[in-house]
């Protein structure tokens, strides 16, 4: 089994340098795309290798690129690493940057090559210190060595890299709300279109992409197309990384075909439930996406077959809903957390989420009423995508909602006994 | 200018099919074809950013579609073949659920609320048809904060629509107003309490859809909309004529807010003309004729009858009261007796003002042209304080060359936050060219601080780049000469290239050098835009009369009897000449509405009426000649229009007696056939016999309250409503109810549309022109009358003389406008007078800010506080114009400076 | 507590640096809070004046930004900052016992400072180490896999 991701990651010891990972075969590839590819190839390459976005939305990441104009008369054009992972259960982009900083590094090189942006930013969120530490260092590695600069490999491409830490906020990882916190403005989002491939960061054309996307882009280089839709077992191309959190025995993050099913992640890679511990129900991605249950053990995690369960495959971090936790009380701590974080800009959101959050609150202390729950399917139904202005208060929904589905009885069990049954 | 094509679309709303206008949104479309949608975030001036939701309605791909999907309509761009249905049942249904969502924490205090009766947050609830709020938790409170005395702050009632901070900040360009924290703490207001800097800070008000932001000033007498008596008016305040409504109730006037008009003000107004009105409820208001020294055995018109029959008369006129009186004081005394009430200095900046505009030679924009403009030089003028509804204007100019880039970029001109951040800090080119600073430096792209004699000069030098045949300035300094070369340069390649200049500085010669640049940019395919700003509200309509100038009737003069129009000569030169001259004659005539030094010097002393307790005419910086309405009959019947007492005076003295009166609409015909060039004034607004449906149009709106009791103190019949002879309005609530001509909308008011906000329904299309056209008539020539040359006689290089000062006016929004500062809280924000010096003189005379310096000017003196300037130069001083405080100096003027010991 | 008014020339040139990397100087601010409040453990009114006026912004502008972000502190903190993960990992792990022990040990809840200056505690979004729930922060350092033990250790490493 090929993890090309995670193949020189080792939580043993430090990560490679520039020299080793150059040793291993680093910066190869970043040297073929610029040296024996244009541009355009890089893309198109990219495109038919079927990358999807691994930041949660799922989206050709060679499609997304093609819609930068490359005309001459647009000189400044930015990229952008989104490392804000602050999606609650997900915890993937930490260990991609903590232990292989050079290979995320010689990937956003590459894509910044293909849609000929000068200047790079990583968006990194404030709580990692140890990847701000890594990638500072390696950054500096790759100036020394002219992967970065001015005229890198001698073709005459000049590439700056920035690191920028955030300030805490969830909606920074919207790439429109994260291109204003670049701009040293409210991290409110911006409305598509215009698309910041042609309006972004300082008005100027701009690609956003998740850390896991930019590390894929080195081993398609190398590898090609074919190569990268072999490796998934699923209908979506390459690896993922997943990850468990919650009861099982051995929570933490694997590389993985992508498209392999929740029982193989939960049961071999997992470890299974913890001891005493009992399976009730999963959030196959972040904290943003649908509860599956055990009748969808058997659904493969890749983008296609998790949205026909009815959820979202997202940032592919399952957090585990076990029987000793209670249903309410856990869609309320996201509901909590969504309700916080939701930028004030727009009114369902705005509004509705802390709504939703003092109902579930006064359903798990025992003060709901039965049309509490008539409330909670109106918010679910009203605060879709389309109704706000960006997709945080649809994500809070999906564990809402399928917790209302899935978990109904749970919820009119604290109504009828007028308690918790878990306290 | 590129003629913008306009390209129909075919849309159908829930399966009608309807005209629209490609690259509107779809919000003001359905606004347009009269659809009631409900909105907050959205404003026609500024644009859509899709924040509040409330606009939802269902989009479909086309015709055989039948799952479609919410979409904000605000931002939605009209396409051909688009198919919408705002009738959709879960269209409806998310607009009624959004509303619910605004007020799960709005304190429902509507019956203590200002906004009550005129609120959009109100109107749209009902549209929605959302009746009871589920939600049963605490509401969010918030604290409220100090904001100046202007703008009341009651943060609960927020509903988060974010329009306060575009306004403020982003249109305005205010910088203390700002929303702070996140999720639902958002919070709009300042850093700290205190008062709001920004000079438009009143428009909050209005733009705000509830009761946030509110006008502080009706506080203090607070009137429901509804129980308001209002008419359409003019402002008095500055020359630019914005367009007001003006509202009343029991005898006070307690409210002014914006009246649109597409080619004026458009949605704003300034502070100054919105909180600057309380000089009509003022107490010192004359009220009963007075006579001094007459036969006190005699009536007052027996003495009027023994003044006005014997001996030789003059008239001074005044550049503050309307066409009508001061055609009627030129009637009464004669052609050649009839003089401008301003110094002679003053009539040739203004006359110079006029031959260039009115002559056909360069173009004068409108206000909302200049809104369209390119490249703006700015030639000796601070618009901010001078005519502060140019300078939002001109903020918006410089966002327009940018925006070019935009639709570049396929970004439609509604799509406000998309075009902000495509736009960034990017620019139009504006140049700012005034002895010191202005607050529009922060958007020019080059700022050129000199003496007035100097600005003339670049000025002189950039006509002299721009065409062969303009004059030369001699001796330029060569730094001057570059920036000339460099302005010039952009000015030739701009489009819409707009020079602004005016009589700020009282320097004749600048409006000269920026009539040479304008005429100098002319090519066939294009005239440049020339904008002046004049001192008062109707120094144009005087100015057309061409009258000989105050200083004249005070060189050789020599009568019995003086009738003064409504101005304060003290206001208009030094205190001893103007004691000289009145002490010639043996009558003095004074006719106004409030007490100053003139009307001291009385011998008969009628009380007038002041715009909002009369009819009359003035004629703004564009020539644009706009009538304002009478708001309510005046406390007595001793309070007259000017107008009315000086034609009366005139018939009288032609044996003609009171029954035989003349009225407003004879007047003007009278006027027009006197003085041709005000022909089209008589047409500026309906007859006062014009019906609709043989009905009058109403002052007072259907739900008027309390008519058979509000007097009951007096008496307990319902007195009968007065009769207005002057207009078609009428001083009740029956009446015409629906869409009057624009000249005569009294308020906006629409079924279902109790706020301000039903103003789409009284406009062609939404942001246009009114229905029947903006009110409002030009009068000067657009097209070419004689031919003129450039101007020359270039006038000197300023030289700092050892021991010499020139003064140059500082002119102050809040201060230097007469009737202005009646308003206490227009006079909370005025200066304390000051001298403002440069770093050199300061360095020279050994002074610091705040050391008292003795200022002499001719004959007066004064002992100022000095205020630092890092941009005057050496050898100039500010004087605050006009302040109440300060005596009356004559312009310009030059004196001494000397440190006064402690 | 001395309010420091002005910014100090490390500052400045800390600040500036960042200047220099963007097209026009706002777009720094964030940064630049990062700076001050690095240096000074939380913005101030008065810090957030001089920021302001280095920047060429409004204070209202600044305070905008400022008071949108979790981590710029307005208001003065401990010694010694500690961010307790509340989402839902921790949830589901138990961090509410770890909670429940900071504030027997320490008498202080979320927002709120002890007396001595020594911590100030907060709640804080997901740390991103969920596969060691629960997980808090104190300063810069990262603690994961909390059990009630462990804590007290942890605290007192704290002065
Ligand atoms: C509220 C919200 C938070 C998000 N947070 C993140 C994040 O932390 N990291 C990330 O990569 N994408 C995040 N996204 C998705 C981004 O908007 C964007 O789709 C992604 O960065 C694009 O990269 P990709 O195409 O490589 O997936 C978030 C989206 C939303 C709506
Ligand atoms: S849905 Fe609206 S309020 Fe919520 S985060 Fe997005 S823009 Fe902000
Ligand atoms: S008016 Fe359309 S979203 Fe506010």
């Amino acid at each position: 089994m090929e993890t090309p991701l995670t193949q020189h990651i080792s939580s043993d010891r430090p990560p490679y340098n520039l020299r080793d990972y150059e040793k291993v075969g680093g910066y190869q590839a970043l040297r073929k795309a610029l040296t024996t590819m244009t541009p355009a190839e890089v893309t198109k390459l990219v495109q038919e290798s079927d990358l999807k976005g691994r930041g949660g939305a799922g989206f050709n990441t060679g499609m997304k690129w093609s819609f930068v104009p490359m005309t001459d008369g647009t000189p400044i054009k930015y990229l952008i690493a989104n490392a804000d992972e602050m999606e609650p259960g997900t915890f993937k982009d930490r260990m991609l940057m903590e232990g292989n900083p050079h290979q995320f590094i010689e990937g956003m090189i590459i894509s910044a090559y293909a849609i000929q942006a000068n200047i790079s930013y990583i968006f990194l969120r404030w709580a990692y210190k140890k990847a701000g530490r890594l990638l500072l260092h390696a950054m500096e590695e790759a100036y020394a060595a002219g992967y970065l600069g001015k005229n890198i490999l001698g073709i005459g491409y000049n590439l700056e890299m920035h690191l920028h830490t955030g300030v805490g906020r969830y909606i920074c990882g919207e790439e429109t709300a994260l291109l204003n916190a670049l701009e040293g403005k409210r991290a409110t989002p911006r409305t598509k279109p215009p698309f910041p491939q042609v309006s972004g960061l300082f008005g100027k054309p701009t690609i956003v992409n998740n850390v896991e996307t930019f590390c894929n882009i080195p081993h398609i280089i190398q590898n090609g197309a074919q190569w990268f839709k072999d490796l998934s077992k699923g209908s979506d191309a390459g690896t993922k990384i997943y990850g468990i959190s919650g009861r099982v025995k051995k929570p933490g993050l694997w590389e993985l075909p992508m498209g392999v099913t929740m029982r193989e992640l939960i049961e071999v890679h997992g470890g299974g439930m913890a001891n005493g511990y009992e399976f009730r129900g999963a959030l196959p991605g972040g904290a943003s996406t649908d509860f599956l249950v055990k009748e969808h053990l058997d659904v493969k995690l890749d983008f296609k077959s998790v949205a026909a369960a009815g959820s979202r495959l997202g940032t592919g971090t399952m957090i585990i809903l076990d029987d000793h936790t209670c249903p309410v009380g856990f869609v309320h701590n996201l509901e909590h957390f969504f309700a916080q974080e939701s930028c004030g800009w727009c009114t369902p959101c705005r509004e509705g989420l802390p709504w939703t959050e003092k109902t579930l609150l006064s359903i798990e202390r025992g003060e709901g009423r039965p049309e509490d729950l008539d409330l909670l399917d109106m918010h679910t139904k009203y605060l879709g995508p389309g109704n706000t202005f960006c997709a945080l208060a649809p994500g809070a929904m999906e564990p809402l909602q399928s917790a209302l589905k899935y978990f109904r009885e749970d919820f009119e069990m604290h109504i009828t006994q007028k308690k918790c049954p878990w306290r | 200018m590129p003629l913008a094509v306009i390209i129909m679309a075919i849309i159908y709303i829930d399966k009608k099919p309807f005209e629209a206008k490609a690259g509107k949104n779809l919000l003001e479309t359905c606004l347009t074809l009269g659809f009631n949608l409900p909105y907050f975030c959205w404003h026609p001036a500024m644009g859509s950013v899709g924040a509040c939701r409330q606009c939802a309605v269902r989009l479909y791909k086309d015709e055989n579609d039948t799952t479609g999907r919410l979409v904000m309509s605000c931002m939605e761009g009209i396409r051909d073949n688009m198919y919408v249905s705002l009738d959709d049942p879960v269209a409806r249904d998310f607009r009624s659920q959004n509303m619910e969502w605004l007020m799960t924490n709005h304190p429902h205090d509507c019956a203590v609320c200002d906004e009550g009766g005129s609120c959009h947050l109100q109107d749209m609830t009902v549209m929605t048809g959302h009746s009871y709020r589920r939600f049963r938790y605490p509401k969010r409170t918030y604290k409220n904060q100090y904001l100046g005395p202007f703008i009341n702050h009651e943060m609960n009632r927020c509903i988060q629509c974010y329009r306060c901070v575009r306004f403020y900040k982003d249109y305005a360009g205010g910088k203390d107003l700002d929303v702070f924290a996140a999720h639902d703490h958002v919070y709009f207001g300042r850093e700290k309490d205190g008062i709001l800097e920004n000079e438009f800070s009143g428009n909050l008000a209005e733009v705000c859809p509830t009761g946030v932001f509110t006008d502080k000033t009706l506080k203090q007498h607070y009137t429901r909309k509804w129980d308001m008596t209002m008419a359409p008016s003019i402002c008095q305040h500055c020359s630019l004529g914005c367009n007001i409504i003006a509202g009343e109730r029991y005898g006070e006037l307690r409210q002014i807010t914006s009246r649109y008009n597409s080619e004026v003000n458009g949605y704003f107004i300034c502070d100054r003309g919105r909180f600057g009105y309380e000089f009509v409820n003022d107490v010192t208001r004359i009220q009963q004729p007075l006579i001094r020294n007459g036969n006190t055995g005699q009536s007052l018109f027996e003495n009027l009858k023994t003044v006005l029959s014997a001996g030789k008369m003059i008239g001074i006129g005044s550049p503050r009261a309307t066409l009508e009186a001061n055609f009627a004081l030129r009637q009464l005394v004669g052609k050649q007796n009839f003089y401008q009430g301003i110094p002679e200095h003053e009539a040739c900046l203004i006359q110079t003002v006029l031959e260039t505009s009115n002559g056909g030679h360069v173009h004068t924009p409108s206000l909302s042209e200049t809104e369209q403009a390119d490249v703006v030089l700015i030639l000796g003028e601070d618009p901010t304080n001078s005519a502060p509804r140019l300078a939002l204007a001109l903020r918006q100019a410089v966002r327009k060359k940018p925006l070019d880039n935009a639709s570049q970029a396929n970004i439609p001109a509604w799509h406000d936050a998309a075009l902000r951040e495509l736009i960034q800090d990017e620019k139009g080119e504006l140049f700012v060219a005034y002895p010191i600073e202005t607050k529009l430096d922060e958007l020019a792209a080059g700022t050129f601080r000199a003496a007035p004699d100097d600005i003339a000069r670049l000025g002189f030098a950039i006509a002299d780049c721009l065409s062969d045949a303009a004059p030369i300035p001699l001796r330029m300094d060569d730094h001057v000469l570059e920036t000339a070369r460099n302005i010039a340069a952009v000015l030739q390649k701009a489009e819409r290239p707009l020079i602004v200049s005016g009589t700020s500085l009282h320097n004749v010669d600048v409006i000269k050098a920026a009539f040479n640049i304008a005429l100098a940019l002319q090519t066939d395919q294009r005239k440049a835009a020339l904008c002046f700003t004049l001192p008062e509200c109707n120094s144009v309509g005087l100015g057309m009369m061409h009258a000989p100038s105050l200083d004249t009737a005070m060189e050789d003069v020599d009568a019995d009897t003086i009738v003064i129009l409504e101005n304060d000569l003290y206001r208009r030169g030094a205190k001893q000449a103007i004691d000289g001259f009145l002490a010639k004659f043996k009558n003095i005539i004074v006719l106004d509405h409030l007490h100053h030094a003139t009307t001291g010097k009385a011998t008969i002393l009628l009380p007038v009426a002041t715009f909002a307790e009369g009819e009359g005419t003035l004629v703004n910086n564009e020539g644009r000649a706009q009538r304002f309405f009478q708001v309510f009959m005046p406390k007595n019947e001793n309070i007259r229009e000017s107008w009315r007492w000086l034609d009366e005076f005139h018939q009288f003295c032609q044996g003609k007696m009171p029954d035989e009166l003349n009225e407003l609409d004879h007047l003007l015909e009278e006027l027009v056939t006197v003085m041709p060039q005000f022909k089209g004034v008589e047409t500026v607004a309906p007859p006062s016999g014009f019906r609709i449906n043989g009905q009058r149009i109403p002052r007072e709106p259907h739900r008027f309250s309390g008519r058979t009791s509000m007097q009951a103190n007096v008496a307990v019949s319902e007195p009968k409503p007065p009769e207005d002879t002057d207009s078609p309005l009428s001083y009740t609530m029956e009446g015409y109810r629906g869409i009057p001509p624009a000249p005569l909308i009294p308020f906006y008011w629409s079924p279902g549309w109790n706020s301000g906000q039903s103003l789409h329904k009284y406009q062609i299309e939404v942001g246009g022109p009114l229905h029947g056209g903006d009110p409002g008539k030009r009068l000067f020539h657009e097209d070419l009358v004689s031919k003129a040359g450039f101007q020359d006689n270039i006038p000197c290089a300023f030289k700092p003389h050892n021991g010499e000062t020139v003064f140059v006016p500082v002119s102050h929004i809040f201060g230097s406008d007469e009737l202005s500062v009646y308003s206490p809280s227009v006079t909370s924000r005025t200066p304390k007078p000051y001298v403002m010096i440069g770093r050199q003189d300061a360095a020279r005379l050994q002074v610091t800010e705040g050391d008292l310096l003795n200022v002499r000017i001719g004959g007066v003196a004064m002992d100022l506080p000095v205020k630092g300037s890092d941009a005057l130069p050496e050898g100039l001083a500010g004087i605050p114009f006009n302040l109440p405080s300060m005596p009356g100096l004559s312009w310009p003027c030059k004196g001494t400076l000397t440190l006064l010991k402690p | 507590m001395i309010i420091q008014e002005t910014l100090t020339p490390e500052e400045i040139e800390e600040i500036d640096h960042e200047i220099a990397l963007v097209p026009y100087r706002k777009a720094a601010c964030i940064e630049a809070l990062k700076i001050v409040q690095h240096h000074r453990g939380w913005i101030s009114d008065e810090s957030l004046q001089s920021i302001a006026d280095h920047l060429e912004m409004s204070v209202e502008e600044l305070d905008s930004v400022a008071t949108f972000y979790n981590l710029v502190f307005r208001k003065p903190v401990g010694r010694n900052v500690i961010l307790l993960c509340d989402s839902i990992s921790c949830y589901v792990m138990g961090y509410e016992k770890i909670y429940a022990q900071i504030r027997d040990r320490l008498h202080i809840s979320f927002g709120e400072t002890t007396p001595d200056g020594r911590f100030t505690l907060l709640p804080n979004a997901c740390l991103g180490t969920c596969d060691h729930a629960p997980a808090l922060m104190i300063n810069n350092e990262l603690y994961r896999d909390l059990t009630e033990d462990r804590l007290d250790e942890i605290l007192n490493g704290y002065h």
